[in-house]
């Protein structure tokens, strides 16, 4: 949720077309006052602020619009208000680089750390704010819930370097966390926090490792303990002048991009804004590197590659001025042929020439692009087996049957119990993260579906006639993914008679459909069958061309019953994939 | 047949005679004259008459019928043995003779009771107490009027106008007489008035045709108000007549279909060949449904697998990468396609390994999978509508065409483009229409341009260029057929009404 009360925009139309054209989505305008009277009702709300709040959407990939001073950056570079800000590393005016020194046992559960300080940093309420919410959404978007990235900020004057950061076992790391007035040992952490409605979805994290990591000043002071919580000592207020920021991950791109994400955004608070004091990283085989990278990258592209792959046919100037737009200062080449187009640390989500391409045609407007018709072509041709579903559902519509459409997803007990069947003969594929009963498995018939359309619809008029065309999943080994689709046709009948004579003759017209004559060597015919689905006596299996394709028959009574239906029903289910 | 079925029940019911004598009733009135009145002066029950105003109706505008309603009062069963027999007293009066009766005797008489006592406060009569052998009762006067019965019998014939309120309400009270409301018509003539019935004939029959009597005979007219007859039909699925409304579309526009007969696919498939992180939030146990058995799939293209992996763990073809530890074991679960994307990228791949690339143009309608919350919208299975043109040298402009064409045979002809985020396409745009009902602009699809991560490793020449949008058939579908709730229109909780009365699919009107 962004504030922009005090930027003036003419009108919101005018905010939202501007969000619009550059990617943001405008959620709504609103204010603190109607959330809560919305959520808690108007008593409540009647002391919050209505100063207006402006929720708006933002790219999934686009961290440095995450917060209200990157959001509020790009916008008006993007109007040419402002220049994008060059973000540099510079050295601490007194003494040497922070430095935190990694040890060899972090190697087994979080083996990367990174850090920087923000120096001379003038928080007020609101940066503060910012600053904690940034973390907090940097946590949840690319650091995956903290798995590959945790971010501890520390207030410098309460800690003396240099840092380690190591792993112990939970017993032996004893420090007062976040905000508490006592110490714990981790290992009692970990239970204390277990009903913490925000801390308890990161423990998995850790919980079962045998050494948990932890960051200690020189005086063995505990900073973090990552990725739960910080240390009370060391907790930044609104107060605080200088930040010791430090990011310990399983991922170490994404930690570099983490870094850089809060110091770009947050230098330009401090007394030399967009500078950022740098710090070093002792990694356990002795190597050190200087953090944050804040990595500069040049790209060098062509007026013609960016004109062919949007559409239109701008001069190199006009390009290179349009990336300028984006934060992504371009130059046209001195033999003006191409332009040479600098990614701050604030892109990390430009990686390839085609991110380029989509900002300069986002520059030039979407809606601004000529539409035009690609001359490929082509001649359209259809899935032949869908060209058979598509021929055989309109001449079973014809033959007085109605369509149902039925989920490919089903219970257990929809294809094994209520059919009379054994689970372990269906062939099913498995779900192994289904949230209700209701996506155990994929169906590996249409008959279930059928049967539970024909028990939501008892109260129609009788007789009631489904079909079903449609796929289900069977497990074949000889498949790169074990499993395939199988196209089948269903159809059932329900009256206060089974209807046997209906199901055969609609039997009879499909095979009279697909062009196959009855007889026994060429043609199809049925031959009685047992099958616990059906009612013994009743069920015949179906065969064409010599290969069983199906069965029809009169349902058993206990299927009727567990489907929860009354009447007698009979059924025809066959294979349609043998007719192509 | 309903066109004249209750009018043939009519006509056997009243015979001529009595349509012919309303008739003349109705003629000699003028102004008109109530169903009630006619049932009185013909001496018939009311219902009668009724029935025989409903028959001269069906003959055409012979007469007018207004329905009304009237109070209007009857007597009693009580207050019809009076008409009858006489009041009480008048019998209790009449059975004494000169001599006298013992009270005895009169009181085991069937008026005895009540008529004695009313007969007394008439003084129409006198008991001696006295008289030897037992009180008797003896007549006052030479003779009475039995005003009782007179009243009744005067409403008994219809003339209840006559009689004072105060009087009805004095025999209401002695359960002699009740009001009832009674539904009555008003019959006046009608433009075709006539005292003479002619028999009308419902239906032209075989015989008449062959002995050519209809050209004599007169033809009851069909009442056109009445609905017809449903006829037995069998019916398509709503969502499906829209999908082949969509099937057809594409096919218009030249493009082929491709086989998505498989729901199942690895996360390779699904995932990892569209340049999507292993990381990547869909990939989370929370949005995608998992399989436990076949738990994994084999048989990769091993030296495209290797180049996919190198792509996103270092980078390559122009590319940073994602700069990760590439993991076979994330790119080999299998899971239930989230898109039918993975679908596109197998045929890309295909294409890929043509010995000379040939433009293409693809579509598919199918099924896809979510392990999302649930909500009036969103189902764990749902029809995505896809489209893909692979060509050399296609522009961002070209996507936009190829877009506006799609949608203006949708009827959908005013269009703009937003930019967005996807991890497979770059540029990406989200599609959005003005929608008029609702006075804004809606989201109605997703389009991009293929990342060249993705394409590259499949071996896709370099000037290619991949542009592709996609849809959900469920929300125009609800749109159209102006449905709230997805379980309404998808799944056995559907009510087999709706997909019998569902009208035909024109997606442009």
């Amino acid at each position: 949720m962004k504030d922009f009360s005090k930027r003036s925009f003419r009108s919101d139309e005018e905010f939202d077309e501007l969000c619009f054209e550059f990617g943001l989505e405008l959620d709504e305008i609103t204010s603190e006052k109607d959330i809560i009277s919305r959520e808690q009702g108007d008593q409540k709300a009647s002391e919050a602020s209505d100063v207006v709040l402006y929720k708006i959407d933002v790219p999934a990939n686009r961290y440095d619009l995450l917060c209200l001073e990157g959001l509020v950056r790009g916008l008006q570079v993007f109007k040419d208000k402002m220049e994008a800000p060059r973000y540099s590393r510079v050295n601490p005016l007194n003494g040497d680089p922070q430095r935190l020194i990694i040890t060899g046992e972090t190697a087994s559960v979080r083996p990367h750390a990174v850090a920087a300080v923000l120096r001379n940093i003038t928080f007020t309420p609101e940066r503060y704010d910012s600053f904690i919410e940034l973390q907090e959404k940097l946590h949840q978007n690319i650091c995956r819930r903290r798995t590959l990235v945790a971010i501890g900020t520390h207030d410098l004057d309460t800690i003396s370097g240099p840092f380690t950061y190591t792993a112990k076992a939970p017993d032996d790391i004893r420090f007062k966390p976040l905000n508490q007035n006592q110490e714990y040992s981790a290992t009692q952490l970990m239970g204390f926090y277990k009903t913490d409605s925000h801390l308890r979805h990161y423990l998995h994290i850790i919980e079962d490792e045998p050494l948990y990591p932890v960051i200690y000043d020189s005086n063995g002071i505990v900073l973090s303990m990552p990725p739960i919580i910080n240390g009370d000592h060391s907790k930044i207020s609104v107060n605080t002048k200088n930040v010791f920021i430090e990011c310990t991950a399983t991922d170490l791109t994404k930690a570099k991009i983490v870094l850089d994400m809060i110091v770009t955004m947050f230098s330009e608070h401090c007394d030399q804004p967009f500078t950022v004091e740098e710090a070093e990283v002792v990694y356990p085989d002795g190597r050190m590197v200087t953090y944050p990278e804040l990595a500069y990258r040049t790209e060098t592209l062509s007026a013609d590659y960016i004109n062919s792959k949007v559409g239109i046919n701008e001069t190199a100037e006009s390009i290179a001025q349009l990336l300028t737009r984006m934060c992504l200062k371009s130059e046209v080449t001195s033999d003006g042929a191409e332009i040479q187009v600098e990614i701050p640390p604030t892109r990390s989500d430009v990686i390839h020439a085609c991110d380029i391409m989509e900002d300069a045609a986002m520059a030039y407007g979407f809606n601004n692009i000529t539409r035009t018709t690609p001359r490929t072509y082509t001649v359209a041709n259809q899935f032949p087996l869908n060209k058979l579903t598509e021929l055989l559902r309109l001449d079973l519509a014809t033959a007085g049957f109605t369509e149902a459409l039925t989920f490919a997803l089903c219970s257990q007990e929809d294809i094994a119990d209520k059919l009379q069947k054994n689970l372990k003969d269906t062939k099913a594929v498995h779900i192994s993260n289904p949230k209700t009963a209701e996506f155990q498995v994929a169906r590996t018939t249409l008959l279930p579906g059928l049967l539970k359309t024909l028990a939501a619809n008892r109260k129609m008029p009788l007789p009631l006639k489904l079909f079903e065309i449609s796929d289900v999943v069977l497990r074949d080994e000889s498949t790169d993914v074990g499993a395939r689709n199988s196209r089948r046709l269903c159809a059932v009948y329900y009256n206060k008679t089974p209807g046997f004579e209906v199901i055969h003759g609609l039997l009879d017209r499909v095979m009279q459909l697909l062009e196959v004559k009855p007889g026994r060597n060429h043609g199809y015919y049925i031959q009685a069958a047992e099958d616990s689905t059906y009612f013994p006596g009743r069920c015949a299996e179906i065969f064409s061309h010599g290969k069983s394709i199906g069965r029809l028959g009169v349902l058993h009574p206990d299927v009727i019953n567990s489907f929860e239906l009354t009447m007698p029903c009979s059924a025809l289910d066959i294979d349609i994939e043998p007719f192509l | 047949m309903r066109y004249t079925k209750l009018e043939v029940g009519f006509l056997n019911m009243a015979d001529t005679g009595i349509l012919e004598s309303l008739l003349r009733l109705v003629d000699k009135v003028d102004g008109g004259i109530d169903s009630q009145v006619v049932a009185s002066s013909l001496g018939v029950d009311h219902q009668v008459v009724v029935g025989a105003v409903k028959s001269v109706q069906a003959l055409g505008e012979v007469i007018e019928a207004e329905q009304r309603s009237s109070k209007h009062w009857e007597l009693t069963g009580e207050g019809q043995e009076i008409a009858e027999q006489g009041s009480h007293e008048a019998r209790v009066f009449k059975a004494i003779p000169e001599e006298g009766l013992s009270q005895s005797q009169l009181m085991k008489l069937p008026s005895g009771k009540v008529g004695f006592s009313k007969a007394m406060s008439n003084k129409w009569i006198h008991l001696d107490k006295g008289h030897e052998g037992g009180p008797r009762v003896f007549r006052m006067v030479e003779s009475i009027e039995d005003v009782v019965r007179k009243k009744l019998q005067q409403v008994q014939m219809g003339h209840s106008s006559q009689l004072e309120e105060k009087e009805k309400n004095e025999l209401k009270k002695r359960k002699l007489l009740t009001e009832v409301t009674v539904k009555s018509y008003w019959i006046t003539k009608g433009s075709n008035f006539s005292t003479i019935i002619t028999k009308q004939e419902t239906e032209l029959t075989p015989e008449m045709i062959a002995s050519g009597s209809w050209k004599e005979k007169k033809f009851k007219p069909y009442n056109f108000d009445a609905m017809g007859v449903a006829p037995d039909s069998g019916h398509l699925h709503p969502l499906m007549k829209v999908r082949t409304q969509f099937r057809q579309i594409f096919l218009e526009m030249g493009f082929t279909e491709m086989p998505t007969n498989n729901f199942i696919e690895s996360s390779f498939w699904n995932f990892d060949s569209l340049f999507q992180p292993q990381q990547h939030p869909a990939r989370d146990q929370h949005d995608t449904f998992f399989l436990s058995d076949p738990a994994v799939a084999h048989d990769f293209p091993q030296d495209y697998l290797e180049r996919v992996k190198k792509v996103h763990s270092e980078g390559g073809y122009g590319s940073q990468g994602y700069k990760y530890d590439w993991k076979i074991e994330e790119a080999q679960k299998n899971i239930l396609r989230t898109h039918t994307t993975a679908v596109s990228a197998r045929m890309l791949y295909k294409l890929a390994q043509q010995e000379e690339f040939t433009p293409v143009k693809y579509f598919s309608i199918d099924r896809v999978f979510r392990n999302e919350t649930l909500d009036a919208t969103h189902l764990a299975e749902f029809h995505q509508i896809e489209g893909v043109v692979a060509d050399y040298g296609l522009t961002l402009g070209d996507l936009m065409g190829v877009l506006h064409q799609f949608f203006t045979k949708l009827g959908i002809t005013k269009l703009r483009f937003k930019p967005a985020y996807n991890p497979y396409t770059e540029p990406s745009m989200e599609v959005f229409s003005y929608h008029k009902g609702l006075n804004k602009w809606v989201e109605v699809g997703n389009s991009g341009v293929f990342r060249p991560e993705m394409l590259l490793p499949m071996g896709l020449p370099e000037g290619v260029s991949v542009i592709a949008w996609g849809l959900s058939l469920e929300r125009p579908t609800m749109i159209k057929y102006g449905i709230n709730n997805i379980r309404e229109l998808v799944g056995h909780k559907v009510n087999l009404q709706m997909v019998y009365d569902s009208p035909v699919c024109r997606l442009d009107s």
